[in-house]
């Protein structure tokens, strides 16, 4: 059991703590500071933000004495050399023509440290990062220095090494809106999955992607898509171009993953070997960004049903949470405790989690709601919260 | 300098600091020097002024927000500032 929550808001870091059975949030933390994520190192506790400041460049903050004071890095940055190609965003002022001759390169700059994971037990100090324009950065110190995985950085999807010249293929990976905010039109990497077995076998998430594995700790990575099914496609089918929302993984089980993707849920059974679309349109099931994911037993996943594309919020004016128990064969709905009338909240890609029996999840309207029976039945945390962009339990 | 940055370096706070004359980019490292850590607030890992940060020479908007090579002449004075937006 939990007794800790942290929220990443738009307005700081808000750490809710459970006190004799009771919730109570603290004064908002790097109050005016939008903190895009924000998790707890389940090693040593030690609690992590990313903030994503409008104007002095994204900074992770951490803090080594359960929230009392937070010290602010500068350390993850892009290394010298470190290009991209260009994507361009499809406005209506987009030219075809002119991206279609030889690819433009960006040196690339930190716009947004978008996940922060934890590596296995027997790696103290093991940190990963994933940032837009969709590098992953991993520390072995405990976040004083990071270093860009260059594997995925150079990856053949991704136009090759660019480090040592010009692209020696085309990019596959398309841009996220995430990042428009930024003024570009860049990937990102929101999903970092480590195996509990192995601590060598990882899977990340890029928006607009897919889902990339590696079995020896980063030397090589390997696109994991196949089953994957992509409406706004040409071909549905495309090794690449997939938008993940976000996947997570069981941690007794971990060849089961859950996504949820732009165009559905996912499921897989065999460490993403291969994804089955199960989503059930019929009861809401479809659309949405976050997914927790039981720990004990990986057939079992909650989502947070939206409605698709355009309006991206609750359906029908109304909250609820859906549960499967069988792999996604079946799902139930569950609102009680949940509005049912002029609610318009959407739950971002980290806002949502699991600990044991609780379920957390925070919305863009700022209600952060709880439940104590695996989602069953819930009731409000507070109603005034900044918009949420990030849930973790400690 | 604009005021918010002093919640990330009280050191700067009501400091009015003399540098030798120099480009921008040189001022900004002076900075740096005091306030260790100052340029990632203000640049980004390649050393170019942060999209909503702008630099002025006395009256004059910096003109080369890349590598910042204006230069400050003796007695000049350099103005930092953020924009501000947005809720």
């Amino acid at each position: 059991m939990s007794d800790i929550i942290l929220l990443g808001t738009r307005k700081g870091t808000v750490i809710v703590d459970r006190q004799n059975s009771a919730w109570q949030p603290r004064p908002i933390l790097h109050a005016g500071i939008p903190v895009c994520y924000a998790a707890c190192d389940p090693r040593d506790g030690t609690l992590w933000a990313s903030l994503d400041h409008g104007h002095w460049g994204p900074k992770l903050s951490r803090s080594r004495d359960g929230g009392a004071t937070w010290e602010d890095l500068a350390a993850l940055k892009y290394p010298q050399g470190a290009r991209h190609i260009v994507q361009y965003l499809p406005t209506p002022d987009f030219d075809p023509q002119t991206p279609a001759g030889q690819p433009e390169y960006r040196d690339a700059t930190l716009l947004k440290i978008w996940n922060i994971a934890f590596g296995a037990a027997g790696q103290p100090g093991r940190l990963y990062a994933g940032t837009i324009p969709g590098g992953l950065f991993v520390s072995d110190d405990g976040g004083d220095s990071w270093a860009l995985n260059r594997p995925l950085w150079n990856h053949e999807s991704r136009g090759g090494d660019l480090f040592s010249g010009d692209a020696t293929s085309e990019t596959r990976w398309g841009g996220t809106p995430a990042s428009v905010d930024y003024g570009v039109f860049e990937p990102g990497i929101h999903s970092i999955v480590v195996d509990p077995r192995d601590p060598d076998h990882i899977h990340v998430a890029v928006s607009s992607a897919g889902v990339l594995e590696t079995t020896d700790g980063g030397r090589s990575w390997t696109g994991r898509n196949r089953g994957m099914l992509n409406d706004y496609l040409p071909n549905p089918n495309a090794d690449w171009g997939h938008d993940p929302h976000f996947i997570a993984g069981c941690p007794a089980q971990p060849d089961h993953l859950w996504q949820q993707n732009h165009c559905g849920v996912f499921y897989s059974e065999d460490g993403a070997q291969s994804w089955n679309k199960v989503s059930a349109p019929e009861r809401g099931v479809h659309f949405g960004f976050p997914v927790a994911v039981d720990k004990q037993d990986g057939h079992t996943a909650w989502v947070f049903p939206a409605q698709a594309d355009m309006a991206r919020m609750a359906i029908d004016g109304g909250l609820c949470v859906a549960r499967t128990q069988d792999g996604g064969q079946s799902w139930q709905t569950f609102r009680t405790g949940l509005p049912q009338e002029h609610a318009y909240d959407l739950v971002l890609r980290h806002g949502m989690d699991i600990a044991g029996d609780c379920l957390c999840f925070g919305t863009t309207t700022g209600n952060v709601y709880l439940s104590e029976d695996r989602g069953e039945t819930w009731h409000c945390l507070g109603h005034n919260f900044p918009p949420v962009y990030s849930v973790r339990f400690g | 300098m604009t005021p918010h940055l002093y919640r990330f370096f009280p050191a700067l706070e009501k400091l009015e600091i003399e540098v030798p004359t120099g480009s921008v980019a040189e001022v900004v490292q002076a900075i740096d020097n005091i306030a260790p850590g100052f340029c990632d607030y203000v640049l980004d890992e390649r050393g170019a002024l942060r999209r909503h940060v702008l630099i002025g020479v006395n009256d004059t908007v910096v003109f080369d927000r890349k590598t910042l090579s204006d230069q400050v002449a003796d007695g000049g004075t350099v103005y930092i500032f953020q924009s501000l937006t947005g809720g």
